[in-house]
């Protein structure tokens, strides 16, 4: 059984940068894989390379057996696989439930246009946005946003999510609702793939981690076993106080 | 369908179009009704890359000149019938926007743009220069032509029904087009292109499909129109003036609204002829709709009704 995404020798270089050197790693079914490393690394790179923002320099992506490297974004959504954006990119001035419509209309299941309202606003449910549906995008709290990528993302009904740090610039309780969201989707046999920094957070919920460093693969494993690496610790944490919270992390 | 309010909205606007002048015998408001129809007509279509994809098309011009040109050919030495004439001319456009549009809707934002003037500008000089076409002196037709319609009183009374039937195909299909999956997908790219790529809408056939299909019926309604005057050259055929009276029109109106480019039209119309007939400004029309351009954007970006919906929300889901 091969797993569900696979990135095998990747690398892309923007001028003179090696945003992504040849990094291979792999997504299993129903897992989640916690990405993680610091500014700079390449995580969100690696993201727009998978979703075919940029085209890869060398290497392969597949995903679903297909090889994905090089195929347009709208061809890798169909394909079943969703992403959200570090920064949200709502539509601004539809609504939520059209929004979520977007997601659902053009998604894995190719859903007409009265279908897709209903898996819209199924979405709009399940991240909590179930009073929001008629509100203006723009008329949404930062945290509203980044429910809305999530959202959008659900109505999608895709086979992998790929999850750019949606946690960042929430508030400890929206932190907490926005983890049993994820496990929520996760609980659907949705696939998920997350960038995050808030490690606590990253560390409880993944089953394994990657951690990338100047574009290539630091370490692999479980959450466990990457907080006590000693070149994660050494070479990328260095800091520490940091060390100590992915500890404390680890034992949730 | 039949019980959407919007829908009795396009029909009463085009039972007013068809029988205000019937009814008073004022061939002046037909004719000035006539203009204000070819306003509709180009500023909806327009208003399909506009205000949906988000697209600002300059040289929109080309479709309604170019449709012109092939019907008015079509209809001389081949000797077609006038609707299939002016049908195939809205199918040659439409299909050759298809293409253009898969090249140029490559560029974004200001490149687009100018790239839309470009095509205007080019297929100017390329028909301003094509001989079967008369060139640079234009084509004219035999008013022996006008003999099938019951001669040239009738035909006029006929082809301004004809036009009155195009505005409201063009009403609809900007409805049609607005509730359909690939209308959310236009919306969706006009708000933030890349964001609806990822999301899967495939934004390239997309656009095209948007361009090649707001070239339709403004080539049909460029057909009759050079019929109805029995002449066409380049300068009037090709003229930006249009095109950016369009353009007024829809901000006028209200992009990405439908009803909002069929009230600007009308306005705008209105505005033109006094302005026209004024004494005072009689030269300056052109500068008062640069001037309405400019208050509307910095004041009223979205429109007579972009404000109409934001205050009265409700009333979006009558009108759309």
């Amino acid at each position: 059984m091969t797993a569900l995404l696979e990135i095998e020798m990747l690398s892309k270089h923007f001028g003179g940068v090696q945003a992504i050197n040849e990094l291979s790693f792999a997504v299993e079914e129903g897992e989640i894989l916690g990405l993680i490393g610091p500014n700079g690394a390449g995580k969100t790179t690696l993201f727009n390379l998978i979703s075919g923002v940029f085209p890869c320099d060398r290497g392969r992506i597949r995903f679903r057996g297909t090889d994905i490297a090089g195929a347009t974004p709208y061809r890798i959504a169909r394909h079943g696989l969703a992403r959200t954006h570090q920064i949200v990119q709502p539509f601004e001035s539809m609504t939520v439930l059209e929004n979520c419509t977007v997601g659902a209309c053009f998604g894995r299941e190719n859903l007409s246009r009265a279908a897709a309202g209903e898996a819209a606003r199924e979405a709009a449910v399940f991240v909590g946005l179930e009073d929001r549906l008629e509100t203006p995008a723009a008329q949404l709290t930062i945290a509203g946003k980044k429910r809305l990528e999530l959202a959008r993302a659900v109505a999608a009904r895709s086979v992998l999510l790929m999850l750019d740090e949606v946690l960042a610039g929430l508030n400890p309780t929206e932190v907490e609702h926005m983890i049993g969201v994820i496990r929520g989707i996760r609980a659907r046999g949705t696939a998920i793939l997350m960038i995050e920094h808030l490690m606590q957070a990253i560390m409880s919920l993944s089953d394994r981690i990657v951690v990338l460093n100047s574009g290539q693969k630091l370490a692999e494993g479980s959450p466990g076993d990457v907080a006590n690496n000693a070149a994660v610790i050494e070479a990328y944490l260095g800091d520490p106080e940091l060390a100590r919270e992915l500890h404390g992390g680890a034992a949730i | 369908m039949l019980r959407r309010p919007f829908f009795w909205i396009i029909a009463l606007i085009i039972a007013v179009f068809a029988l205000a002048p019937v009814a008073t015998g004022d061939v002046e408001l037909r004719e000035s009704l006539l203009l204000a129809a070819i306003y509709i007509i180009l500023a909806s279509n327009l208003n399909l890359m506009l205000g949906y994809a988000g697209y600002v098309n300059f040289g929109s011009i080309v479709f309604f000149g170019l449709g012109g040109y092939i019907c008015v050919y079509l209809l001389g030495a081949p000797g077609w019938p006038l609707v299939a004439a002016a049908v195939a001319g809205g199918i040659a456009v439409s299909l050759l926007a298809l293409v253009f549009g898969l090249g140029i809707l490559r560029l974004r934002g200001a490149y687009f743009a100018l790239a839309t003037v470009g095509v205007n500008a080019a297929v100017q000089a390329f028909v301003a220069n094509f001989t079967p076409w008369g060139g640079s002196s234009g084509l004219y037709l035999s008013s022996a032509l006008f003999a099938p319609l019951g001669g040239p009183m009738k035909a006029l009374w006929t082809i301004y029904f004809l036009i009155v039937a195009i505005m409201g195909l063009s009403l609809y299909l900007s409805y049609a087009i607005k509730s359909s999956k690939f209308g959310l997908g236009l919306l969706a790219i006009g708000q933030n292109e890349d964001a609806a790529a990822v999301l899967g809408v495939p934004t390239p056939l997309y656009k095209a499909l948007a361009y090649s299909a707001s070239a339709f019926l403004p080539a049909v309604a460029g057909g009759l129109y050079f019929f109805k005057g029995a002449f066409i050259q380049p300068a009037d055929a090709f003229d930006l003036t249009f095109s950016l009276e369009a353009i007024v029109i829809v901000m006028l109106g209200g992009q990405g609204t439908i009803i909002g480019p069929a009230i600007g039209a009308y306005l705008y119309e209105e505005l033109r002829g006094w302005l026209l007939t004024s004494d005072t400004f009689a030269n300056f029309q052109l500068v008062a709709a640069g001037a309405l351009l400019l208050v509307m954007v910095q004041f009223l970006p979205s429109g007579l009704m972009g404000w109409v919906y934001a205050r009265w929300p409700r009333v979006r889901h009558v009108l759309e």
